[in-house]
């Protein structure tokens, strides 16, 4: 392979430093109109009257709409492709303004004014009054018999799930120790750059425009259309640039609101940008988790049994609800082998933001639980814990009893023995018994899988289009969107690669409109490289072989003995070049019989999965007296397949590791007991680490090839974010002796368990 | 979204004074690190300011004719840290601000805002309570000079009227002259975050090692920046050494009464201030001139 596996210079690159990419905010439209919404201030209760006289006197007010003037249904905000199978479809429970309000900063009414400062003072002028219910912040407050349900019928219990799998009670009588104990996750924000941004505006026609930083353009059409009851033919989504999502905006948080008011003002363009303090509160978070596990081992470290319950707190509303205790519980499945195994989840409604998506999708969670309690049974039988690892994970082509997903390439192996030579394991482990300063360094381990996008659960339909110009460049457009990540980049390489160009001569249009875009489900479930390029690697196929096929009419040389290399139709068996390939461009454009210009319009439905597997080794150095945890060196180690563009995965594993790090150590969202008002809710409260809090990431892939992904790629997104937290648990298990099973792990927590067990 | 409804920009102190006195409803603003933070929170709406960023006397960094070290009240920190006078004759203190935000915040948030925004944890002040700043103050019926200790009345309350401005920040040569000073700034984050808690002490080594003089101040320890007379007054005139240190610790933590809120609990912050106290007596000690071990 020429350009797939080369670190090309991503193609955005200019135009961000310029400055000249132009994301939600920088587009403006003449009388944009802006509306700020009417928040809660109390975490469970109604609104039994609401005043906005006031606010609708106020100069340059436009309208002022409340829970009084939308419509009576509800409709579902997760970003999953629809299902017609309606016990697989998205719970829909929301209202788009809401008297029922169910979390601080639900959405009461919206302010459209002629500026964004009108619209703030009329939102403080609008009164209301509450009848207030006590907030429901636990699962104990949740499952509590006799309370207010925040949604009528659903005894506040959102979802369950789980399976048992091989023979439990066989597997419980070969244990020789059985070990049990319980974990917890925090809630924390994506914090992605750019804020939820959207505007909306009515074309003659009727039909509505929506302009949103989204993940998910056709999904969120979708969306716009159940919320406002109208055909989904009537609404256009366009996706600018956008300033990452991390699986937040693979969800609806502004566009149904946006849709809906320009309606109610003539169609006249409104737009709704959410502060930070708005997003923090009020779009959505990762689940918090508690976890009780058990697991039955042998002497000599062999798992027999695994048995994990879990509990989600989802928040307010649904979003992506129960699927992701779903997937939390898969990724526990597929990791290791043993004789039997049972998980039980369910996921709860309280009164705090809705947990969605985030980077991960439950399974940072499931690995923190599951890798840290590993640690604690090596520790409890002189194990060390990479063995214990080795001796557990399954073997290439393990297929996974349950879902039947085939792991055809699985590299863990060969990651854990780079990351514990990268770390000099072996040496630094010998070299540390018995410290007992202030400051003790201890080492680290962590194993995660995960999967490339979500089949079978879900379906994966990915577009791509490729139309050649004259001169033998070409256009591509995907309906995947480049969030960040590097997908257009990778998309483009694998045209070049595929068709025989160079780079340059690939054009891709990096804006989605679902009026022009191929239909593609969006980014999400690190699916972009595997999913969306099979479909971008068939176009690319189909245009070479109508090039081929014309040039043989146009040459007398057959096809199949000819290919496309750097431009030029060459023989395929030593490379002589026939002509440029711009010749036959050209004339498939030009000549007044045969014309005919190369495109292909590709759709592919994947109905298959791959695994991608890695692991993060740590080195810390924690300060007792402090309770500061320095991170000394850190590796992830990674078996994605094959890397399409090494620079782009590099960065995707910084970016992930360090969002892992603040899981484990720095972020977390609280609320008031009392109140359920969020006590976090900006920048300065919420610790997302600095560039100084930042170690050097050590990004590492080791080479596999998988069979089922286009030029042998499977997922990389999402997984670096998983492994860092486990491993420097168990790196200040290693270092100290103390257990901590409850992120973040801080420094008052540390100096907390300190001097509970006497190292203070 | 700033709800700014006039800005006035005065050119000299007099200038100010002046115009604050001509309308109740005008507001200082100098770097505006807190104030727009403020206005953009909606806490003054309808915001009328007086900004006083350009009057050059105010970022005046200079030793008066006694002795006396003056920072104009306008210095940023970024000039302040870099000062020869600051690095010569009060280098704890320009560490000390050094640590305020990331290098934009320190580019244009002054000093004396510092101050004047009445924040327990602002990184100043726990070492200008350290130092027994003096604070010259203008207001429409002349120039006064108030202790730094007496400034502060509650949480962001200060003595400092509506048409007063504060011209500048003094130290007096017995406060600098011979002392070792440390801060330790104790937050989650390395850069852009407030302080858990600060600690701030100066200190003056005597003959046969012992500690002639120590001042021990934190920040976020209580409702306002707070100095320990106890902790000082235990080990002055002592030979150092490190239950000396650790002493001090003690009563550091035994002479403060912070409470538990969800940023920190009463216990953490108490383990903190008995800590740090020690390790910057022991830093200060060092730099005083002073032997440790």
């Amino acid at each position: 392979m020429e350009i797939v596996g080369r670190s090309i210079t991503r193609v955005d690159a200019v135009a961000k430093v310029k400055g000249t990419a132009k994301y939600v905010d920088d587009h403006f439209v003449p009388g944009m109109l802006h509306a700020k919404a009417f928040r809660s201030t109390i975490a469970n209760g109604w609104v039994k009257s609401i005043d906005v006289s006031k606010a609708k006197a106020l100069p340059g007010v436009v309208a002022v709409i409340t829970y009084e003037d939308v419509p009576a249904h509800t409709f579902p905000t997760a970003g999953h492709p629809y299902s017609k199978d309606p016990s697989h479809q998205d719970v829909a429970d929301r209202n788009l303004l809401t008297r029922r309000v169910r979390y601080v900063g639900d959405e009461i009414a919206a302010v459209i004014a002629v500026d964004e400062l009108t619209a703030e003072k009329a939102r403080q002028l609008i009164d209301v009054e509450y009848e207030e219910y006590a907030p429901v912040l636990t699962a104990e407050a949740a499952l509590q018999p006799g309370i207010p349900e925040i949604h009528g019928g659903t005894g506040n219990v959102l979802g369950r799930g789980g399976y048992e799998v091989g023979n439990m009670a066989e597997a419980v009588a070969e244990s020789d120790h059985t070990f049990a104990d319980e974990f917890s996750t925090q809630v924390v924000a994506h914090c992605a750059m750019e804020n939820y941004s959207a505007y909306a505006y009515m074309e003659e026609n009727g039909r509505i425009v929506v302009v949103s930083s989204t993940q998910i353009p056709h999904i969120c059409r979708r969306i716009v259309g159940q919320a406002l009851g109208i055909p989904w033919g009537r609404v256009r989504v366009i996706k600018p640039y956008i300033g990452g999502g991390f699986g937040g905006k693979q969800d609806t948080v502004v566009e149904p609101l946006v849709a809906f008011l320009t309606t109610k003002v003539h169609g006249r363009p409104v737009k709704m940008e959410l502060s930070r303090e708005e997003t923090f509160i009020s779009s959505r978070v990762r689940h918090p988790f508690q976890f009780r596990i058990e697991t039955g081992v042998k002497n000599d470290g062999t798992l027999s049994f695994r048995n994990l319950e879990a509990i989600s707190l989802n928040g307010g509303y649904a979003s992506h609800g129960q699927s992701i205790a779903n997937n939390c519980g898969t990724k526990f499945r597929q990791q290791y082998r043993q004789k039997a195994i049972k998980y039980s989840c369910k996921t709860l409604y309280t009164n705090m933001p809705a947990a969605g998506a985030m980077r991960g999708y439950g399974v940072p969670q499931a690995m923190f639980v599951m890798e840290s309690h590993l640690d604690d049974i090596a520790r409890a039988l002189d194990l060390d814990p990479v063995e214990i690892r080795l001796k557990n994970i399954p073997e290439t082509g393990h297929k996974d009893p349950l879902n039947g997903i085939v792991a055809l390439s699985n590299g863990l192996k060969e990651c854990l023995v780079k990351g514990k030579e990268l770390i000099r394991w072996d040496e630094k482990k010998s070299n540390r018994a018995n410290q007992a300063g202030t400051k003790r360094r201890g080492l680290g381990v962590a194993c995660f899988n995960y999967a490339s996008g979500t089949h079978p659960v879900g379906l994966e339909v990915a577009g791509a289009r490729i139309v050649m110009n004259e001169d033998g460049s070409v256009q591509l457009q995907v309906g995947a969107t480049e969030i960040g990540q590097g997908s257009d980049t990778v998309f483009s390489q694998m045209v070049a690669e595929t068709i025989g160009i160079p780079l340059s001569m690939v054009h891709i249009l990096s804006e989605q409109d679902t009026d022009i875009s191929p239909v593609d489900l969006g980014s999400y479930a690190s699916r972009q490289t595997y999913i969306t390029g099979m479909a971008v690697r068939k176009a690319a196929e189909e245009i070479k072989a109508k090039v081929l096929d014309y040039a043989w009419g146009m040459t007398d040389i057959p096809a199949q003995v000819m290919d496309i290399v750097d431009g030029w139709i060459v023989y395929k068996h030593n490379g002589e070049k026939i002509t440029p390939l711009s010749e036959i461009a050209l004339d498939a454009h030009t000549d007044v019989v045969h014309a005919k210009p190369f495109t292909a319009d590709v759709t592919n439905n994947a109905r298959v999965n791959a695994l991608a597997f890695g692991c993060t080794f740590v080195e810390v150095e924690v300060d007792i007296p402090t309770g500061k945890v320095e991170i000394l060196e850190i590796y992830n180690i990674h078996d994605s397949g094959t890397i399409v563009n090494p620079t782009l995965a590099e960065g995707q594993v910084h970016g992930g590791v360090s969002m892992g790090l603040g899981y484990a150590l720095y972020e977390q969202m609280l609320f008031d007991p009392k109140t359920g008002k969020p006590l976090i809710h900006n920048l300065l409260d919420y610790k997302l680490m600095t560039a100084l809090d930042t170690p050097e990431i050590g990004a590492h892939f080791v080479n596999t090839f998988e069979p089922t992904g286009p030029y042998g790629a499977k997922a990389l997104g999402e997984p670096p974010a998983i492994t860092p937290a486990p491993a420097i648990r168990n790196a200040i298990l290693d270092a100290t002796g103390v257990k901590f099973n409850d992120l973040p792990m801080t420094p008052q927590r540390l100096i907390a368990k300190f001097q509970a067990e006497g190292l203070i | 979204m700033y709800d700014i409804a006039r800005y006035e920009e005065a050119r000299t102190v007099d200038e100010a004074v002046a115009l604050l006195a001509a309308n109740p409803n005008a507001r200082i603003i100098a770097g505006g690190t807190d104030v727009l933070i403020r206005i953009r929170e909606g806490h003054q709406p309808s915001a009328e300011l007086v900004g006083i960023r350009h009057i050059e006397e105010l970022s005046k960094i200079e030793l008066l004719s006694d002795g006396t070290l003056s920072i104009g009240a306008a210095a940023t920190f970024s000039r302040v840290s870099k000062h020869s006078l600051i690095t010569h004759l009060v280098p704890a203190l320009g560490e000390a601000v050094e640590t305020v935000g990331g290098p934009q915040i320190r580019r244009v948030a002054t000093i004396g805002g510092n101050v004047c925004n009445g924040a327990t944890s602002a990184d100043s002040a726990s070492t200008l309570f350290a130092f027994d700043a003096v604070l010259q103050i203008q207001g429409p019926e002349g120039v006064r000079l108030v202790p730094i200790r007496e400034f502060y009345r509650g949480p962001g309350k200060v003595h400092l009227s509506q048409t007063e401005v504060l011209t500048a920040i003094l130290i007096s040569p017995e406060n600098y002259n011979g002392f070792g000073g440390h801060y330790i700034k104790y937050a989650m984050r390395k850069a852009m975050d407030i302080a858990t808690l600060g600690c701030s002490v100066n200190c003056k080594v005597g003959a046969g090692n012992i500690v002639e003089k120590a001042r021990l101040a934190f920040g976020v320890a209580a409702p306002t920046p707070i100095r320990c007379p106890g902790a000082e007054a235990l080990v002055e005139g002592k030979p150092f050494n490190a239950a000396l240190a650790d002493e001090f610790g003690k009563a550091a933590a035994a002479e403060i009464n912070p409470r538990t809120s969800w940023r920190a609990s009463r216990e953490f912050r108490l383990h903190l201030a008995e800590e740090l106290s020690k390790q910057a007596l022991v830093q200060a000690f060092i730099k005083a001139g002073g032997k440790v071990q």
